[in-house]
């Protein structure tokens, strides 16, 4: 956040590069809605939502979210996202089911072929299900917070 | 430490891997005391199962000592020095799933559930030891073994009855007693198990505790069948006998109310055809398992009978 309703992103692209936009927020309802788009004559055109709905029965909370962008370099670079693991849908998956288990159990869950906690972003190159060797883990822990 | 790990196709090596260690809150670490070889190993051994990788640690049916814990165990719960039988399914004990008690379909533990639904519709619970699809979890077949959210699987064993007889509480036990709680059984029924392995026999013994009145084991291999049989109950070794007939003419034409089927997706079968037409569909990718038992049980129950399908 950069102000009471301004907001500044940074998103990975396709072969290794960077966006960065500026955004403010569209709409702001506690716990139940919160939208965003980027300000006229960002580099990225892009928008979103994240709402928050009790479902039915009483069983927990649907968390539904919608975003909208114009990719850079269009369907071109959307197929290489996809080549390259970055397909903003697949990402999305992935992060709202890490929300989830953050929600749920307090943490992200660790495999030994996935051990990056919330930092995990690729899915691919997979590790082997084997622990960890000490520069492994020396790895991990410099790049976080600490294990555990 | 050593672990036995997968290589390749029909080919696994013990080799020297580092040990585990604590990666999550929850997490403890238990010094192997004994291990199993799970008939479903065998679908990673042969390739069967898609998503291996060279060096995988094997096995999911595994028992010890807690040796280290996380800092979120709860001690009322689990401690160092505790001997733990621990169930294959990794739960975290909080999502619907785990509430309603089916730890397998836990929605939190599998990381790599994205993958995994894409093949199976929706993805299973981490699975130790059993392929990336069930989350790339290092198994059990090794001297230490990391479990996760070790405050909810893990089974404390408090007697001194021998390893190796509460061993089977981590899969093959609770997965016989499940097919027969599946199917209902009612004080009086007779019920039919393809299948007479280790989880055929628990599924046996399972159904006979929920009533059943007449057991019937179904399989072609000598030993298995004998050791049904010491239990107790009906044999048909489908290699010499038409099953469908032989089990309308133990039930007087009815059929058995419940069937079981377990098996698993690597069946094997007689009947050259049934095989061939498996085969073919497995080419073309419409299947990927060998069914003819469950075939065989759908077609021999009665009507209005149910048929538990468990095998994998």
């Amino acid at each position: 956040m950069t102000g009471p309703s301004s907001s500044h992103w940074a998103a990975s692209a396709p072969f290794d590069t960077v966006v960065e936009w500026d955004a403010v927020t569209t709409g702001d309802v506690a716990a139940e809605r919160i939208a965003w788009a980027s300000v006229e004559g960002a580099d990225v055109d892009t928008s979103g939502e994240v709402l928050s709905v009790p479902a039915p029965g009483g069983r927990g909370t649907e968390v539904r979210v919608t975003l909208r962008y114009d990719m850079p370099a269009g369907a071109l670079g959307r197929a290489a996202a996809k080549y390259f693991g970055d397909d903003p849908s697949q990402a999305l998956d992935d992060d709202l089911r890490r929300f989830k288990q953050v929600m749920e159990t307090g943490e992200v869950v660790r495999s030994e072929r996935a051990p990056w906690g919330k930092r995990a972003r690729q899915q691919f190159p997979q590790r082997p299900a084997r622990p960890l060797s000490d520069e492994e883990l020396q790895e991990l822990e410099a790049r976080e917070e600490v294990l555990a | 430490m050593k672990a036995n790990c997968w290589v390749g196709p029909n080919e696994v090596e013990v080799q020297d891997v580092p040990d585990p260690t604590i990666l999550n809150s929850r997490d403890a670490v238990v010094k192997i005391t004994s291990t199993a070889i799970c008939g479903s190993d065998l679908h990673l051994l042969d390739g069967y199962v898609p998503m291996m990788e060279k060096g995988d640690v094997l096995g999911h049916e595994f028992m010890g000592e807690v040796v280290e814990v996380g800092p979120g165990v709860d001690g009322l719960r689990l401690r160092v020095g505790d001997r733990v039988v621990v169930p294959f399914p990794i739960a975290c004990g909080a999502c619907l799933a785990c509430r309603a008690e089916l730890y397998s379909c836990c929605e939190n533990t599998n990381p790599n559930a994205g993958v995994a639904e894409k093949l199976f519709g929706h993805p299973v619970a981490g699975i130790f030891g059993y392929s990336h699809l069930t989350g790339g979890f290092a198994g059990g077949q090794a001297e230490y073994a990391r479990v996760p959210f070790a405050n909810v699987g893990p089974i404390r064993i408090e007697s001194d009855l021998s390893d190796e007889h509460v061993l089977f509480l981590s899969d093959i036990l609770p997965t016989g007693y499940m097919g027969a709680e599946m199917c209902d059984i009612q004080e009086g029924d007779v019920v039919a198990v393809w299948g007479a392995g280790p989880v055929g026999q628990f599924a046996m013994d399972s159904a006979r505790v929920l009533g059943a009145a007449t057991v019937i084991a179904i399989d072609d291999v000598p030993y298995r069948l004998e050791m049904a049989a010491s239990q107790g109950y009906r044999t048909i070794d489908y290699s010499d006998t038409d099953v469908r007939s032989a089990l309308l003419e133990l039930t007087g034409g009815r059929g058995p109310d419940k069937c079981i089927d377990a098996v698993g997706m690597e069946a094997t079968h007689g009947a050259a055809h049934v095989h061939l037409y498996d085969r073919l569909k497995q080419a073309v990718r419409s299947e990927s398992d060998r069914p003819h038992a469950l075939r065989q049980a759908i077609l021999s129950c009665r009507s209005g009978g149910i048929v538990s399908v468990i095998g994998t």
